[in-house]
């Protein structure tokens, strides 16, 4: 009885460190994906971005990358604490502006931040493109990003292209990445 | 006894007025110690990132504006997530977090206590030769005591 009581406990013991050990393998594995991404395209390779869904800024939408299929993206991370995300914010409405009618898509994903403060952020740089909101910060993981801003391109295709910006871009850098997602295959 | 359930009553009263207080009148100093900045994964105490700096403003007004320990918590949770709690809450999945040591700690107890039992059982077993000494010392192997009979036979002999 001692014996099959023992048993059980260096089994229940044993579950509870495998438990533990695969818990730590999925957010390695987790973080690594999006570290994976960044070093990918610094290979020339072009991987898919995380398949996320996003509450929009007002939260009464939701917004996918997948909903953009067949358009080129910037995907811009920012948060109305950033400073130099209030430099970006001008160039990104610009650019939204001038090349919406070729099929870009400028996407900002506010994160880890107030929501009133972001929508106060939008009125005051008169942002028209499209809003995510990600207050606790889940995609930044996902995309292995480490601060703010960091902008990424999306092709027509759905695949990363050009550079993954980490902090803030110049007009030149983000009108090379624009075209070189622009100038992707839509398949 | 009675004087020591009186003091008993009168500590939990007082920790509960305690608690009670910090609830409806929390401080910035407490809230800053229960919440984690959302950017460096550190308390709102440790932290001087932009972020925490808003988010000890937010407090502040929030405070200001009669708001409870709860709500507050309630408002910034509702803004980054359940991750903005230092402690993870008593509900739900999360409720393992605060249930699996206190398990823990109680198996740990019992198989101790387990142990010792058996352990005190087996040990006046094992004891009960030594009172077949007289010299207060260990008992002598069987086979020893039966050689050292044989050798002083000898020499008697």
């Amino acid at each position: 009885m001692a014996r099959r009581a023992k048993l059980i406990l260096q089994a229940a013991a044993v579950l509870v460190v495998a438990l533990l050990v695969a818990l730590l393998g999925w957010k390695v594995a987790e973080q690594e994906e999006g570290r994976g991404l960044s070093a990918a395209l610094e290979r020339g390779e072009r991987p898919h971005p995380p398949p996320l869904t996003f509450e929009t800024l007002d939260g009464d939408e939701t917004i996918s990358l997948a909903d953009y299929r067949g358009k080129a993206v910037v995907l811009n991370f920012w948060a109305s604490w950033c400073q130099p995300c209030k430099k970006e914010a001008p160039m990104l409405q610009e650019t939204w502006e001038r090349y919406r009618d070729e099929g870009l898509v400028v996407l900002g994903i506010d994160a880890q931040d107030f929501r009133q403060d972001a929508r106060r952020f939008v009125e005051r740089y008169e942002l028209t493109y499209p809003i995510a909101y990600d207050g606790n910060g889940k995609s930044l993981g996902r995309f292995g990003n480490t601060g703010f801003p960091e902008t990424w391109f999306v092709g027509r295709d759905g695949r990363l292209v050009g550079e993954h910006i980490i902090g803030e871009f110049d007009e030149e850098q983000l009108e090379e990445n624009v075209q070189a997602a622009l100038s992707t295959p839509t398949r | 006894m009675r004087r020591t359930a009186l003091i008993c009553a009168l500590l939990a009263l007082s920790l509960a007025a305690a608690a009670g207080a910090s609830e409806q009148k929390p401080t910035l100093a407490e809230l800053e110690r229960e919440l984690i900045c959302p950017t460096c994964q550190t308390t709102l105490e440790l932290s001087n990132a932009p972020i925490a700096e808003r988010m000890r403003s937010f407090i502040r007004a929030r405070i200001a504006a009669g708001d409870t320990k709860s709500e507050i918590k309630a408002a910034l949770v509702e803004q980054f997530g359940e991750r903005v709690l230092a402690a993870p809450p008593k509900k739900g999945f999360n409720l393992l977090a605060w249930v699996l040591p206190l398990a823990g700690a109680a198996l740990a107890l019992g198989l101790l206590a387990f142990a010792l039992v058996r352990w005190s059982r087996a040990r006046p077993e094992a004891a009960e030769p030594a009172a077949a000494s007289t010299n207060g010392g260990p008992p002598l192997d069987p086979e020893l005591e039966r050689r050292l009979d044989e050798e002083l036979a000898r020499y008697d002999g």
